[in-house]
């Protein structure tokens, strides 16, 4: 009974986004009675949606078998956490969630936003519902989450056992948020090209969805890198996969809006090109899962493909961006540009920023795209990977983090250079000594890894600067927001430089109790036992590493699934102060010797710190935001 | 940016994204093979010499190909399911004429005894490739993989995957081709 | 795939893998004594596109042709040949498809100009935001 629940919630949830929908196209129409009518629509619908999404959640933790997805992707030997997470780790599932959450933003802007003129704020509320209709459509007609089989199996399939991690259960909830977020910045967008009001009161409107997405774009990026590191088991971090890139897409057009929405807040400039970008970033979002769901390109993340689901994806994405795309070239045109800058100024940094953000984005796009563009066009198969990536790309991201040094120290409107120089002196200087000291200590480092760890120094301290000769505690929250989310750049800078340039390999054969190094590491192999796990059986090896001091046991491991039958590594990793060391066990030979991967990787934890530290100033920013905006509404309040 | 004064400028960005959906589009309509293939196809094999697989058989260098005749390669291993299914297509190909050659992948001689013993033995020569040496420099991916060499030595025709009843005639009309 | 079939007898029996019963071939997981031939040769298999797995280079899979696939990278590169001799050798046979490296041709020229074209369009647009500096 409760599956029928469940889709007829849905079905009233996508009736209720076609009545939003009408409402609001009525109400723009010039039934402005219709105006009122929409918001309270907006929430029923958000309260069905999250109700269908909840149904689905019960229905996996009990295991009800006899609905197919439970059945296809749930098992009652699963541990708990898995059988809630499952809900979401497959395709209806989490498209259901999509859409439980779009909703939900949905019905947050229709109760919070007071600051947008009405007919903007229902126009907006109307593409989101057109948003949503697509969805549901999508989930109603091509993927059922709550489709029964009949007759019930014994026993459940279970979920593919690289998603049986509390990492991953929580990834693709943290990359839908952003994405949803995106898209209420897109209907902003939209809504106000539609009524004609592209101004600072959008863009205040719009900052804290755009922030609020991308800190969860950021953690989500952040939480999928580290889970491929110690998941794949092969001590990479970023592979420029398809489906990585795909995640990457929406984060840097989401930071770029970040920084354009800043100039558009406060000084009423980049009109046209904020609304660009904010359609920009969530048709990557788009565009993305479209990548990654229609298995179009080849990936080694690649969990759920289906060509016509692709195909489905395909046509709701060219009517949402064609139509946002169409809407903008029509409609940029009347919007006036707003004022004009210098080009050393806070502004102008800020469209450096944007510009070379831009560019990054376009190469990503574009080099994940070729081999497609390429095989269409000559027959001829091609690969684009790092090499391309790394020298396209590296060079535009080491001169906008340069640049992000000096944005913060110059003034709105005019600046001048002689002045930023002394501002950045004392950085630069540090930059200097970095490399001074690299290139007499380690010599031999690649060029980018170097210019990374000198640039890194440099922007640490730099990023700090804002902040001096202030007072501390009257400093505003979203300028602590900036510096944090600044020094969070340059922190995973230097973390990935650092496992560029000093990482150590070790690959070899040990029979128990024989002895390998790897850097400062000397490792003992002890033994490999069987073992079993909840839902897995493993040979587990026994690593005793020992660098001075008490040593570190490690238990690298080959796991087994049963169900469905997938081998896995399972890589056993210390982390100490200045880095991680990284062991996987591989294959045995008939002498009786294993193979084992060793690596040591020196502070390659700062990538995921400083990931950690962006979203955090991004939260901080957040906050500071609508601290600033409810005071000043109290300050209105009163007058 | 300054968007405003150039109005034709603000159609780029749908003119672009169209060329995507169509790209895209036609890459959901014709989906691409993950097949990778052999660019030697119509160059003469490159130079190799194999160990026998089996004591009493003889391996199988480049000298034997080419010497006017020509020949099929076949290239599988007693570990591949396909390699077992494709055995009554090259028992048929050999009856018709047609002279067998093999390279057997990271074989060893007691899993290829028990593997021929059981499916057939069509080859003449069979070759040891220990470590996919002579697979890569085939230009070779998988096991089976089936090449035509004509009577010059050079390669005519590489057919991917097993060989199914419905190829036969095919692989027949290009060993017929390349005399 | 030892590791395989010791996990298979202890859990469920007669599963099918398509993996030879060889051991790795001598250099697949072997690093070079010259700790400088063997930096080149690593980094030449970070770019190599292993042919038989789900776009993952040939340093990074367990698949049995990409060790192998490094094995002859190893001693290609120990016997003094120059990594980019090797890659094209295995560019003649596979294609442009093996190297994730694109190369500079007919095709490619406009991923590679890329960069410059973006940057400069994006200067373009720009420069009308800005106001000249008043004297």
């Amino acid at each position: 009974m409760t599956a029928e629940l469940g889709l007829a919630a849905l079905w009233l949830a996508a009736a209720l986004a076609l009545l939003q929908l009408a409402l609001a196209a009525m109400a723009l129409a010039g039934r402005e009675e219709l105006l009122n009518g929409v918001r309270p629509v907006a929430v029923v619908q958000a309260v069905l949606a999250l109700l269908a999404f909840a149904v689905l959640i019960r229905l996996f933790v009990v295991v009800d078998l006899s609905v197919e997805l439970v059945a296809l992707n749930d098992a009652s030997t699963k541990p708990l956490l898995y059988r809630f997470a499952g809900a979401w780790g497959n395709h209806e599932g989490s498209m259901l969630m999509w859409v439980a959450i779009l909703g939900l933003s949905g019905a947050c802007v229709a109760l919070l936003e007071r600051r947008l003129p009405e007919r903007t704020l229902v126009a907006t509320l109307g593409t989101q519902a057109a948003i949503g209709l697509g969805f549901y459509a999508f989930l109603l007609f091509a993927s059922n989450p709550f489709q029964r089989l009949v007759p019930a199996p014994a026993e459940g399939q279970g979920l593919n056992p690289l998603l049986q991690d509390p990492g991953l259960a929580f990834h693709p909830p943290t990359l839908y948020l952003g994405y949803v977020g995106l898209s209420i910045a897109f209907s902003f967008a939209c809504g106000a090209l539609l009524t004609r009001q592209v101004d600072a009161a959008l863009a205040r409107a719009m900052r804290p969805w755009v922030l609020g997405a991308w800190v969860f774009l950021t953690l989500g990026i952040t939480a999928g890198s580290y889970w491929a590191y110690y998941e794949l088991g092969w001590g990479g971090w970023w592979f420029w996969d398809p489906v990585e890139n795909a995640s990457l897409m929406p984060w840097l057009a989401a930071t770029a809006l970040l920084h354009s929405v800043a100039v558009l807040a406060t000084r009423d400039s980049l009109r046209a090109w904020t609304v660009m970008l904010a359609v920009v970033a969530f048709s990557m979002s788009m565009i993305g899962t479209f990548l990654v769901r229609s298995g179009i390109l080849t990936s080694v993340h690649a969990f759920a493909v289906d060509p016509r689901r692709g195909a489905f994806i395909l046509v709701l994405l060219a009517l949402y961006i064609g139509g946002a795309l169409a809407l903008f070239a029509a409609r940029a045109g009347t919007v006036q540009e707003g004022r004009t800058f210098e080009p050393v100024s806070r502004e102008g940094s800020l469209v450096a920023n944007n510009l070379l953000l831009s560019a990054i984005l376009g190469i990503v796009l574009v080099g994940t795209l070729y081999p497609l563009l390429a095989e269409a066009v000559t027959g001829e198969k091609l690969s684009v990977g790092p090499p391309y990536f790394n020298a396209a790309a590296g060079p535009l991201a080491l001169l906008l983090v340069t640049i992000m040094v000096a944005g913060p120290l110059l003034r709105w409107r005019r600046d001048r250079l002689a002045a930023l120089g002394r501002r950045v002196a004392l950085p630069a200087g540090l930059a200097l000594a970095a490399l001074i000291a690299l290139l007499v200590a380690a010599p031999g480092v690649r060029l980018l890894p170097l210019l990374g760890l000198v640039l890194a120094a440099g922007v640490a301290l730099g990023s700090l600067a804002p902040l001096w000769g202030r007072n501390l505690r009257r400093t505003p929250m979203f300028t602590w927001g900036m510096v944090i989310g600044h020094l969070g750049v340059a922190v995973a800078l230097a973390g990935m430089a650092s496992e560029s340039a000093f990482t150590r390999e070790t690959l070899v054969a040990l029979a128990p109790g024989q002895t390998a190094q790897v850097g400062p590491w000397r490792i003992r192999f002890d033994a490999v036992e069987p073992i079993a796990g909840p839902n897995w059986t493993a040979l587990e090896a026994t690593l005793q590493a020992d660098r001075g001091g008490a040593p570190l046991l490690l238990k690298p491991q080959a796991r087994f699934f049963p169900s469905p039958p997938t081998e896995t590594s399972e890589a056993a990793i210390a982390t100490r102060w200045d880095g991680q060391l990284y062991t996987v066990i591989g294959k045995g030979d008939e002498a009786g010797r294993w193979q084992l991967r060793l690596w040591w990787k020196p502070f390659v934890t700062l990538i995921w710190l400083g990931g950690a530290l962006i979203a955090v100033g991004g939260v901080l920013s957040l906050l500071g935001r609508v601290r600033r905006e409810r005071r000043a509404a109290e300050r209105l309040a009163w007058l | 940016m300054a968007l405003k004064t150039i109005r034709w400028l603000l159609w780029v960005p749908l003119i672009l994204f169209v060329g995507f959906v169509a790209l895209v589009a036609s890459g959901l309509v014709t989906p691409s093979t993950h097949e990778i293939r052999s660019q030697l196809i119509g160059k003469p094999l490159p130079d190799f010499a194999l160990p026998p697989a089996l004591p009493a058989k003889p391996g199988l260098a480049r000298v034997e190909l080419g010497q006017g005749k020509p020949r099929l390669v076949n290239i599988f291993a007693s570990w591949c399911v396909p390699c077992a299914t494709e055995s009554a297509q090259l028992a048929t190909l050999k009856r018709a004429g047609v002279e067998i050659d093999g390279i057997a992948i990271r074989d060893r001689p007691e899993d290829l005894t028990r593997f021929l013993g059981r499916y057939g033995d069509p080859y003449a020569r069979i070759g040891a490739d220990r470590d996919s040496s002579v697979q890569m420099a085939l230009g070779s991916s998988g096991v089976p993989e089936t090449f035509v060499i004509d009577g010059a030595g050079v390669i005519r025709l590489q057919h991917v995957g097993e060989i199914r009843p419905e190829h036969v005639a095919g692989i027949l009309a290009a060993v017929e081709a390349a005399k | 795939m030892k590791r395989a079939a010791l996990l298979l007898l202890l859990t469920v029996p007669g599963a099918a893998l398509a993996d030879s019963a060889m051991p790795a071939a001598a250099l697949a997981d072997t690093q070079l004594p010259d700790p400088a031939q063997e930096r080149q040769a690593k980094a030449l298999m970070e770019t190599l596109r292993c042919l038989v797995c789900q776009g993952q280079s040939i340093a990074d899979s367990d698949a049995e042709l990409a060790g192998d696939m490094r094995a002859l990278v190893r001693r290609r590169i120990a016997a003094g040949e120059k990594p980019e001799a090797i890659r094209e050798w295995l560019v003649a046979r596979y294609g442009a498809w093996v190297s994730y490296q694109p190369p500079l041709d007919a095709v490619t020229w406009p991923l590679w100009a890329l960069p410059l074209l973006l940057l400069v369009g994006g200067a373009w647009l720009a420069r009308g935001r800005f106001r000249r500096r008043r004297a």
